[in-house]
């Protein structure tokens, strides 16, 4: 039985479920660092290679704040998450594939890393390779290794069926940890007319992170606001769109983020888009550009984008909201 | 067609030739300059790297001298080079430039996509299939040679007696190579300009510093990006080396020679190839110059390059193992050249210092 450290970033908010019960199936502990705060990102700064974006610095915030309260620290080097025959050469962006070592060369006293491979895209059943290994290192049996995977596979399906049917992760792992009962609550509270419908773009670890996009879910939230991420979007939907573009990216958060976009450009009932990127972000240099390209000559859906960096403040981003909000009604009114 | 490229060093002298012998007109870029700068910077994105902003501004250049189509290469990531051709031909469209951007994909990656675009030039230029691989063949000799001779230079210019005179020499040696046709001429060309390199007055008492430059293609490729460090490195009496040439790829003689384990080497302290760009080669390379006995190395890279923050981040550790001193300059529109200038001075005192000190403790010893 071993403690073992997720730190709450980066890939935390796509599959948290999976790790979580596959560690809890082979009796061990999962420690989740507390959500991010200024001290997380500040100790971030401090470590971080200082090109690199905010959220690598958080992620590096993260792991100090885990460091001495566990004995493995699991920062898997995600390579590729596409299935086997999916779709091209997609992997994940190069501060991904070179994470762990980052991590162990800029950090001291990391404790041990759990770094296995995750490459989906390369053979069938890949999924079970890679939880093999990490249940070795862990000292675990083959057949119970077998067992936990298969239950975290089970979960995290669910888990993606709630966000498809458009919950916020928040409230989609709430569901997905709790009792029935309580599950029900969240439902309640969660029936609203929502006045203009909004898709918020962007990787899952700016979005979602109440810290990092400097509360602009809770902003929207307060203007009765449906919020629509890509990560609702299923894959068929998604995959539709490839073909409209002349080549796909190399990343596989962004191409989510553009073929997500896509899609709710042709969906007919959202009002605005509000594409989240981090500063200095290499991929999004580009998917920014293309997607205010693309969804001006698509339709006349009004675009914005708010780039956050560590001095971003609240107030700012708040006012930027609202004028674009309010731009949207006033078109809205005056048709 | 008039036909352009993206320039990176001395190439253009090859592709012209290149573009000439398909069959249409060729448009030489411009060497990088302010303008292209200022023109790329306005209209690219803000965080594009450098290279993706100086190409911007040399497309929009040579836009103004009517070209229609301008070939450059492709890539499958995951490193944004890439996917540049995809980009710019947005941002053509975009200023209704009218060109079309042909990005060859490595036949590697796409083997039909690259054939169908080099076919597509070859028809439209109107010669046979049998003439291209004549010309391309010609081509890759005339890429090897420009390599070899600026090699050669980078070697020579620390022990020169009269500053300058080996620029002067390279040039006409380039010229010579621009006007060579055949496989023979090229040769010859190239033998005449090798003797005239060596024949420069050199000062051999002196012991220049050996420093190995590394990091991302286009900045160490292209002189005008990375403010011409190797002329202004062997004019302050240091030998450098450089990990990338064009031609690379098949060579032996170098020190960095990509047909070997270049990812082996770079096992112990990343354990994962490739990340994209020259970030796995970057640290490779530096082990590489330590062993060969370099007395430092210089990285080199776009502000906000991804591959290379990564390098960045674990090279103090190879530093630290293999006792090597690294300086990374991040290049961006805002850097100057006597910024560039100022450290690198500063970082070669450091390095005389540090040989100093050694050669002391060696005496000691003896």
């Amino acid at each position: 039985m071993a403690k073992i450290g997720i730190p709450r970033t980066l890939a935390y908010f796509n599959y948290y479920p999976f790790w979580k019960i596959f560690f809890d199936e082979l009796g061990h502990e999962v420690v989740l660092s507390t959500p991010t705060t200024k001290g997380i990102l500040d100790d971030g700064v401090k470590v971080a290679v200082n090109d690199a974006c905010i959220p690598i610095k958080v992620y590096h915030g993260h792991v100090v704040e885990l460091a001495n309260k566990v004995d493995y620290l699991f920062c898997p080097r995600l390579v590729s998450l596409r299935k086997f025959g999916d779709f091209g050469t997609e992997t994940f962006c190069p501060k991904f594939l070179g994470l762990p070592e980052m991590i162990r060369y800029g950090i001291e006293n990391v404790p041990e890393i759990i770094d296995v491979r995750v490459n989906l895209g390369s053979a069938k059943k890949q999924i079970d390779k890679v939880c093999y290994e990490v249940g070795q290192i862990l000292g675990n049996l083959p057949n119970q290794i077998l067992q936990a995977s298969k239950k975290a596979s089970v979960i995290q399906k669910k888990y993606e069926e709630l966000l498809h049917q458009e919950f916020l992760p928040e409230q989609a792992l709430d569901k997905v940890f709790t009792n029935k009962k309580k599950a029900k609550k969240i439902d309640k509270k969660d029936k609203f007319e929502p006045e203009l419908k909004i898709a918020v773009v962007g990787y899952p670890y700016a979005i979602y992170d109440n810290y990092i996009n400097v509360g602009l879910l809770n902003i929207l939230k307060n203007e009765n606001v449906k919020i629509l991420t890509q990560d609702m979007v299923n894959d068929s939907d998604m995959n539709k769109q490839i073909r409209t573009l002349p080549k796909s990216m190399f990343w596989y958060y962004s191409n989510r983020v553009i073929y997500g976009t896509l899609h709710f450009i042709h969906r007919g009932d959202i009002d605005g888009i509000i594409h989240v990127t981090a500063f200095a972000c290499g991929p999004d240099s580009m998917v920014d550009r293309l997607l205010e390209i693309e969804a001006r000559k698509r339709s006349s859906i009004p675009y914005m984008s708010v780039m956050i960096d560590e001095h971003s403040a609240e107030a700012g981003v708040r006012t930027r909201v609202e004028a674009f909000l309010d731009m949207i009604r006033y078109r809205r009114d005056k048709n | 067609m008039k036909v352009s490229f993206p320039r990176m060093g001395y190439s253009y002298i090859a592709l012209k030739w290149l573009v000439e012998h398909l069959g249409h007109d060729y448009i030489v870029p411009p060497e990088p300059s302010k303008k292209t700068l200022d023109l790329g910077v306005k209209h690219s994105p803000e965080f594009a790297c450098i290279p993706f902003k100086i190409l911007t501004g040399t497309y929009l250049e040579v836009a103004e001298e009517g070209v229609e189509v301008i070939v450059t290469s492709g890539g499958m990531g995951p490193c944004r080079a890439g996917y540049y051709w995809v980009m710019h031909q947005y941002l053509l469209d975009e200023l209704n430039t009218g060109i079309k951007m042909v990005g060859l994909e490595p036949p590697r990656c796409d083997l039909i996509d690259f054939y169908k675009k080099l076919n597509w030039l070859r028809k439209t230029g109107g010669i046979s299939l049998n003439a291209m691989l004549n010309v391309l063949k010609v081509t890759w000799e005339k890429l090897k040679v420009l390599d070899d001779i600026e090699m050669l230079s980078h070697q020579v210019r620390p022990y020169e007696k009269k500053r300058g005179e080996t620029t002067r020499v390279l040039w006409k040696a380039l010229e010579m190579i621009d006007e060579a046709n055949t496989l023979q001429e090229i040769k010859d060309a190239n033998n005449e300009g090798i003797k005239a390199i060596n024949n420069i007055e050199k000062d051999t008492s002196r012991r220049p510093l050996k420093i190995g430059i590394i990091g991302e293609i286009y900045v160490v490729l292209e002189p005008a990006a990375n403010h011409y460090i190797q002329i202004m490195l062997g004019e302050m009496g240091v030998e450098t080396d450089r990990s990338i040439y064009l031609s690379g790829y098949t060579r032996n003689a170098t020190i960095v020679n990509l047909e070997g384990d270049i990812y082996e080497r770079a096992k112990p302290y990343m354990n994962e190839a490739p990340i994209g760009g020259h970030g796995v080669n970057s640290i490779a390379e530096t082990v590489i110059y330590a062993e060969n006995g370099y007395d430092g190395v210089i990285q080199l890279a776009p502000f906000a390059c991804i591959p290379e923050i990564v390098a960045k981040g674990i090279l103090p550790q190879v530093s630290k193992d293999k006792d090597i001193p690294v300086l990374t300059l991040f290049i961006d529109e805002q850097t100057g050249k006597t910024g560039v200038q100022t450290r690198l001075e500063a970082f070669v005192d450091l390095l005389e210092k540090r040989r100093e000190t050694r050669n002391k403790i060696e005496r000691l010893a003896i």
